[in-house]
Parts: structure tokens; sequence; C-alpha cells
């Protein structure tokens, strides 16, 4: 089980992942598409190990809005797990979810926003839900990881129930800033 | 690279004809309009923008509907913008795709600039390589009837780049309210009970 330990202060250990997991399978989530995200490590194998997901690893994350639409079209639904930075290469290919109504349920970890080290996420990073919002995708934030069921489920239910393009935003400090062991 | 003999819309009207349960994703510009000319159909789905999407949707409704062959119809421009997604498809290996690429080297909408195939990009290598059951190029009238069988029965994914004449031809448009198509493809593919889901 993933989570934070200390040899002096053990912290209860939530596994997020595996509640997101549990709240696509809970909303008939059938396909899962992703660019992988350190962030979305436990999340991608837990889908590869279920056998009743069809799992999709994509080249660039705009394959996963069309994947989205072509699953809806015959009658399932699907989930698109991309870091931040993949946002903006969506942002045409979202054109189909607001023109047409479909359901496209996305869920991004962010980069850029917490404790970041790499200058490059940055701009990406912030821009996001900016992005989002232009390109007419309603977001949830997700701050906390005892809140990854309620509010994947939230967003599942906004995006399914509503025929909306949603994303939930894990935030940056719930994941853990990625270092490199740069340390100052 | 020229010198096609094909027409696009006897091509298109040779696969869509009788076409039973077919599902047909139309990628934008001239393939949408081939596809409308041969009928227009609540089981294809054109698109009128998202430009590289056509494929990807392709893959998503084969996954959804494994029993039923699913065909997609776009241009080389289209396609070479969804590059990737071949890899993609290659990476599932759904036996139920087939894609058809009506590749007359020019971007057909925008003043018939050269695509990529102009210089000499081969789209049926670059399937082949990322793991297509079969990926060919198509030149001639005879071989159509066997890119028919594909389609229909062949084991997938197929790829099918056929080459054709450099013609601008009458606009036969599709309906473009995205809604609309999206609805009444999931009416006549899922019943009337798909707009309550």
């Amino acid at each position: 089980m993933p989570g934070k330990t200390s040899k002096t202060h053990p912290v209860e250990a939530i596994d997020w992942p595996a509640a997101i997991h549990s709240a696509l399978k809970s909303q008939g989530v059938r396909q899962v598409s992703y660019v992988p995200d350190a962030g979305h490590k436990r999340l991608i194998e837990l889908c590869h190990a279920d056998k009743n997901l069809a799992v999709v690893p994509l080249t660039t994350e705009e394959e996963g809005i069309a994947l989205a639409a072509g699953a809806w079209l015959g009658g399932e639904r699907a989930a698109l797990l991309m870091q931040s930075s993949g946002v903006g290469n969506c942002v045409n290919a979202l054109t189909l979810a607001s023109n047409c109504g479909f359901p496209l349920l996305i869920i991004v970890t962010m980069r850029g926003e917490w404790g970041e080290f790499n200058p490059w996420q940055i701009p990406m990073g912030q821009a996001t839900p900016d992005t989002l919002r232009l390109a007419g995708v309603r977001t949830l934030r997700l701050e906390s990881a005892g809140d990854a069921l309620a509010t994947v489920t939230a967003a599942a239910t906004l995006a399914f129930g509503g025929y909306g393009a949603v994303a939930v935003l894990i935030a940056q400090r719930m994941i853990g800033a990625k270092s490199f062991g740069n340390k100052p | 690279m020229s010198g096609a003999e094909l027409d696009r819309r006897k091509v298109v009207g040779a696969l869509l004809e009788r076409r039973g349960a077919l599902l047909v994703v139309a990628g934008l510009g001239s393939a949408a309009w081939d596809c409308t000319a041969a009928g227009d159909h609540p089981l294809t789905f054109p698109l009128w923008g998202a430009m590289g999407s056509a494929c990807m949707i392709g893959l998503g409704l084969a996954l959804a509907q494994s029993e039923r062959r699913v065909l997609v119809v776009t241009g080389d421009g289209e396609m070479l913008m969804g590059l990737g997604s071949l890899a993609t498809i290659g990476a599932q290996r759904p036996g139920n795709l087939a894609v058809v690429v009506l590749d007359n080297e020019r971007y057909g909408e925008t003043g018939m600039q050269k695509t990529h195939t102009g210089y000499g990009t081969d789209l049926a290598a670059v399937a082949g390589a990322c793991g297509f059951a079969d990926a060919c190029i198509i030149r001639r009238n005879t071989e159509i009837a066997a890119v028919r069988s594909g389609v229909y029965r062949g084991r997938g994914p197929l790829f099918f780049q056929v080459k054709v004449k450099r013609d601008t031809l009458p606009l036969v448009l599709p309906p473009r309210d995205g809604a609309h198509l999206k609805h009444r493809f999931r009416e006549a593919l899922l019943g009337k009970g798909a707009a309550a889901q």
C-alpha cells in the first residue's frame, strides 16, 4: 500500500488511486485511456489489472478525447488520465465534447503549481484551469486524498449525467512534488 | 506520385452500398462529403472539425461494439494530423476496425496544397509498422472488391491507403449539428432508450 510513512510518525495512508479506480468502476466506466504521469502510476496499474476495463495507452492526450467520443457513440463510458501539460494538447479536440455534447471525464495530475522545481512545467500547469474553462470543460479540484472517491464520483455524475466535459484537477501538493533529488 | 486512376466517390460508394450493420466514422472534409454522397446514414458519424480525431473515434467505437464492424473513412491530411493514433490502434489491435484513407496527396478544402503523402510519406508502411494486421496501398479498381471484403469480414485492424484522383467534386454535405449527429447515431445503434442513458 503506497502512502507517506515516517519512522517516528506513521501517517495514515489513504490509497487514493484505489479510490479513484473504485469511483470509475461504480460509475460504469469501461474504457480508460492515458498518457502516463508519475502521479497516475498506481491508478494506471490498477486499471491494467482490471479485466473489465479496456485500457488504452495514448501517444498524445487529444487521442483520448476522440476515444471517449467513440466510446459514447458505441454506448460505453470512458475516462482519460493525463498530466496538466497534456491539457494544452487537447484544445481543438475538445470541440468534440463542446459541440456534440459528448460526456467526458478527465483526471488531471497537476504540475507547475506546488513546489515545482522544473520551470518547463510551470507555464502549462498555471494555464491549465483557464485553458480547460475556455475550452468548455468544467473543473473540480481534488486537494485531499480522503476526498478522492467523492470528488471523482461527483465529477463522473456531472459528466455522464450532465452530458458535459469535466476535469478533476488533482493538486500537486496532494500527489507530492517531484524533486529528482534536487534539494536546495 | 500522380496518375491515380481511382474516383473517390466510386470507391466510397462501392464500400458503403448494402452496408448492413456497418458503423462508419468519416473524417472532416472531402471524406465526409464522399460518405454523404453515398447516402446520408444515421450510422455514419461525419466530422466537421476536430481534425486528426477520426481514427480514435473509430477505435473507441470498435472497443465498445466488438461485435460490429467499424470503418473509418478519412483523407490523407486528416490521417497525417493523427498519425500517432495508428500506433495507439496498433497497440490495441481491434479485429473489427478498418481504416480507409482516400489519398489524393492534397489538402482539398484549403487550396489543394500538397500533403506529406505528396512528398513521399507512405501511410500504409506506417500503419504496417504500427502493428496493423494488414496495410496496403490500393491503386486499381480491380482491388476494391478485396478492400470491401476486408472492411466487412477481414481480421483487423486493417489499413487501406487508396490513391485517388485529384478531382474537386460537388459538395454533398451531411448535417453539421454535432448533437444531432451524435443522437441519431446512438439511437440507430442502441435504440430509443439511448437518449435516457
